[in-house]
Formats: C-alpha cells, structure tokens, sequence
C-alpha cells in the first residue's frame, strides 16, 4: 500500500498548492448553488406538493453537491495521465515496480480529495448561516451522517473508477477529447449532477436508478438529508459496493489488455 | 546478465498522402503500413559492461531499450535479463534496473526534486539508511545540494538531467539504460554527465546501455559498440574495430609552388588544385612523415595540415556503408 499512498499524498500536496483556482472555484460554486436553489425555490412556491423531494433535502443536496463539486463530478478527470499517454510519458511509469491502475487510481483521488478540502469549509459554512429555507440543514440523526461519510468515500471510488476507464480508452483512442466530453456529460446528468435523479420522469427514473451513475453522487447527498434513509440508504450502499467492484475489476482487465499493445508515442 | 534473441517487433501505422482529399478518403478506408522496427535482433551483454547504442534516427534503438524496460512487448523473441524476461515479469524486473529516457522527464513538475526523489524512494520501497546514503553520494557527485528543494519546473535542462540521473539510479539499480541522455546539454553538463557515469560503472559495476547521436558520448564511456540500421543490428565490436571496418584513414593537405607531386605508395589522391593537393594516407603502408618527406623532396611545401577523421564521420560512413 505504501507507494500508493505516497503517490496519494505527493498529489495531495500538490494540489494544494493552486490556492487561486480554489477561490475562483468556490466563488462559482456558491454563485451556482445559490441560483439554483432560488429557481427550485420559484418552483415550489408554484405547487410544493408536485415535487418527489422535500424542499429542505433539495437545498441541502444542492449545497453539498457545490461544497463537495470535486470529489463527485465525473468531467474532473487528471489531464496528467491523459499527457502521459499523448506524450508517451507513461514510459516512465511503466518503468517502475508499481501497479500502474493503482498509480493512476491513487493520483486521481488525491487531486480530487485535495480540491475539495480546499474549497467545502468556505462553502459549507456559508451555506450553513444564509437564512432559513436556503440554509444547509443538519442531518436528521448521527446514523444518519455516519451512512452520508461511508456512501461519499464510496461514490468517490465509483467516480475515480469510472475515470479509469475514460483512461484506459485513451491508450487506444489517443485522442482523449470526444470520448471525454460525451462519457462525462451522459454520466454526471445520469448521476444527478444537473437535477436530483427522483425529478427525473417514470419510467426513466427507474432505468437511471438501476445504473452504475446512480451510485455516483445520487447516493451520498441524498443520504445526508434522510430522503433515502434506514434499510433504503443500507441497500444504497450496497449498491455502490457492487458498482464499485465491478467497475474497478472491468478496468483491471481492460488495463491489462491495452498494456500489452501499448505503443509509446514520440520516440 | 542481458540476453537477447531473435527479437521482432511491429508497429502497425495508418499511413496517408497530406491534404484535405486524403484526409476525406481516410475516414472511410485507411491504408496501414507495417513498420519492422525490429528485425531479428540478438546480442548479450555481460555485468558490468558500458555498451554504447548507435544508429540513425528511427533505428529501433529506443525500441529496443523499451523492450528491455519491460515497456513494451516484442512480436517473437526471447529476451532474458537477470533470468527474467522483462514484461512478462514487469514489476520485479524494473526493481533492478535504472532509466533515463533524455527526453521525457520523470520528475513532477511543480513540486520541489526533493519531493520526487522521496516519492521514488517510496514506490521502490528503499530503507530509510540506503536512500540516505545514496541521495547523499549521488547530490555531492553531480552537485545538486542547492537545488533539491527547487520545483522541477524552473531548473534548466541540464540540472533537471543531473536529476534524472539521481532519480533513476536512487534504488541502486544493477542496470542502467541511458536514452539520449546528453540531448540538448552545454559542453560543461555534458561532461558532468559522462564523468558521473564513467565512475558510476567503474565503482558501483553497474551495467551501463547507452544510446546516443553524441560520438563523443560514445568516445568517452563505451568499450563496445551496437550499431543498429533499418531494425538489424549491423554490428558488435569494440570503437577499435569500428575504426578499422570504416577505412580510419588520415587525409595530409599540402600548398605548394612549383609543378603537382607525384604520390608515393600508400597514398592515394583525393583533389588536386593548382597549388594544392589533398592525399589520404594509408597509415600501415606510409606514415604521415614519409608522406611530407616525399612531397617537400619534389615541390616547395608552404604548408601541410595532417587530419584523422573524426568519429563522427566514421559513423556517418558506415550508415552509407550499410545503405541506412
């Protein structure tokens, strides 16, 4: 584990490094959040008995969604790794005695979990002190929470791992653009990145809720709020559990593949 | 220690003529080329050996190398490397060997060399006590103290390849591979790096393959010579040999007044001019005094310039030799 977590902890560092691209981010962020929630809020005003979520979980799904943006959005990718195959840099990394699907796994999560250190407090505490029906809300029970922190390091690793295999496409593709773009569209609006998955219309719900998306931020931020709670936000974890296994597991093979045709560019 | 046999390898490229109606027919039919970047390639180093890698842009030299790292996969071959072949058994192997590829970088770009060198301890898992050692030795010998704490993105070149060479050597590796390690340095960061890894070898024993352009890289380390062309190696001998197989003549320049000389066995005449004549010599039949003797005995010499040729001539000889 050791070489992995170093690997973690050099990316971590050095993501923090980029301290004004974490406030013009969380400047977006807040600005984001907040206009969503006041068009939701014109909304419910029309007919609050029309809507699948309550107006207090909507506003604290938005809010988490903004504070926590990088652990959760699939377009976040690590342009690093996508250099190091155009390049042919993965030379190097090939050339050492480290798992290269556990290198990448690693780089990625520590650039998004140092992005979202950096920019949630600021936006948490703002989100926790703006007026009632706008504000972020406690979670209804300790449990309750507990269930939220498991189901966010679940979700990250689901993210990450679908990453992976935008990565792994890369080798053969070369060009990362087109794939990337659609892959990441179609994955953060199936994973509720645009409006919570219960908005979405019967029987498209269903089909989005069954979806290894739906084990991406769709969970955790509708976990905290209790919209999905007890034995539901247990089954919901559990769901996350299986998509993550089978789309790491998925990755590894197709890893394992691409390295044996891998072509080093540029000499 | 490294044993190579009958080593293919393959790239498949789409291939097509530039311009726009090309590019058009292209997106429904492409033409591919197989390009046979290795051929039957063999050879065996033993430990401690510092072989020099040459051939011409696009050789397979950097193939070759690539294969040996384990990066990448050879069509049919065998390749054998401290009992192991490379990518089959990938993560063990790359422990004992070294890299430098000269024109890629190794280290993270905006955090401090220090900083990579304490990741690459932790991915090779070297003890505390070893890496101490060894990051010590190696900082003194190419002088890098003051810039460990540098991010790698405001070194110049030639600091950011004295850190390379430290960044791949921190594990002690039995073996190293060079790939154009002296591109793009000054004449001093060229001759740092060739001290350094002259002494490397002979203190440490460590087994040195080296691929380059620079002839003086390979005048300065190398024993033994590979010469790969158009994927085949061409030749495997010592700069001795290559000396004698690439007609290591000396060529005499002579101004002269008076009537043009006449040329002594062992000479033979490359141009002549009014006034000047150029004569290559061959050394075992007439050295270069007897040759100055027999024209100053007919003409009047005013002046004589003696010249061997250079390596790099001789080099650019046997690529013409060997049509390649």
């Amino acid at each position: 584990m050791k070489p992995y977590l170093a690997i973690f902890r050099l990316r971590f560092i050095n993501g923090l490094q980029y301290r004004s691209a974490a406030l013009a981010g969380m400047a977006t962020q807040f600005a984001w959040g907040f206009m969503e929630i006041l068009a939701f809020a014109a909304f419910y005003k029309a007919n609050p008995a029309a809507f699948p979520m309550e107006f207090s979980h909507t506003v604290s799904y938005i809010w988490l969604q903004q504070a926590f943006l990088a652990l959760f959005m699939v377009w976040f990718f690590e342009g690093e790794i996508f250099d190091s195959i155009t390049t042919g840099n993965i030379a190097y990394e090939l050339a050492r005695p480290i798992d290269l699907y556990g290198r990448w796994f690693s780089q990625t999560a520590a650039n998004r979990v140092a992005k979202a250190v950096l920019r949630s407090l600021p936006i948490l505490l703002v989100a926790a002190l703006v007026p009632a029906p706008y504000r972020l809300s406690l979670p209804p029970a300790a449990g309750q929470f507990i269930l939220f922190l498991i189901s966010v390091l679940l979700s990250l690793g689901v993210v990450v791992s679908f990453s992976m295999l935008i990565y792994i496409t890369t080798v053969y593709t070369l060009s990362a653009a087109g794939g990337r773009l659609i892959a990441a569209a179609l994955a953060d609006f199936l994973a509720g990145a645009i409006i919570p998955l219960p908005f979405f219309p019967q029987p498209f719900r269903a089909i989005a809720e069954v979806l290894p998306f739906a084990a991406m931020q769709n969970m955790p931020l509708r976990i905290y709020s209790g919209n999905i709670a007890g034995r539901a936000a247990l089954w919901g974890i559990g769901i996350q559990i299986f998509w993550l296994a089978v789309l790491t597991l998925f990755g590894r093979v197709m890893m394992k593949k691409a390295l044996g045709k891998v072509v080093v560019q540029g000499g | 220690m490294i044993h190579l046999e009958g080593i293919n390898k393959t790239f498949r490229v789409a291939r097509r003529k530039s311009g726009f109606g090309r590019a058009l027919q292209a997106l429904f039919s492409r033409e591919y080329e197989l390009i046979h970047a290795l051929q039957d390639v063999s050879f065996s180093i033993s430990q401690g050996e510092m072989v020099g890698y040459i051939g011409p842009n696009g050789a397979g030299k950097s193939t070759t190398i690539k294969i040996m790292c384990g990066i990448l996969r050879p069509d049919s071959g065998v390749c054998n490397i401290d009992g192991r072949t490379p990518w089959q058994d990938r993560i063990d192997h790359v422990r004992n060997i070294g890299v430098v590829f000269g024109q890629r970088s190794q280290l993270w770009w905006d955090v401090p060399v220090g900083d990579s060198f304490d990741l690459i301890r932790d991915i090779y898992k070297i003890d505390a006590r070893r890496y101490k050692r060894n990051l010590e030795e190696l900082v003194a010998l190419l002088d890098l103290e003051e810039i460990l704490k540098t991010p790698t993105r405001t070194l110049s070149l030639g600091q950011r390849m004295r850190c390379e060479l430290v960044a791949s050597l921190l594990h002690s590796p039995k073996i190293l591979f060079l790939d154009e390690p002296t591109i793009g340095l000054d004449a001093v960061s060229k001759i740092a790096v060739r001290q350094f890894i002259k002494d490397l070898n002979s203190r440490r024993g460590t087994t040195v393959i080296l691929t380059t352009h620079d002839m003086q890289d390979i005048e300065a380390l190398t024993e033994r010579i590979l010469l790969i062309g158009k994927g085949r190696i061409l030749m495997d001998g010592s700069l001795e040999e290559l000396k004698k197989r690439s007609s290591w003549r000396k060529t005499i320049t002579f101004e002269y007044l008076g009537p043009q000389p006449a040329l002594d066995a062992g000479m033979t005449l490359r141009e002549a001019r009014p006034g000047r004549i150029v004569v290559y010599l061959e050394p075992e039949v007439c050295s270069a005094a007897e040759a100055i003797a027999h024209i100053s005995r007919q003409v009047e010499v005013k002046d004589v310039s003696v010249a061997g040729i250079s390596a790099e001539e001789m080099v650019a000889g046997l690529y013409r030799e060997y049509d390649i």
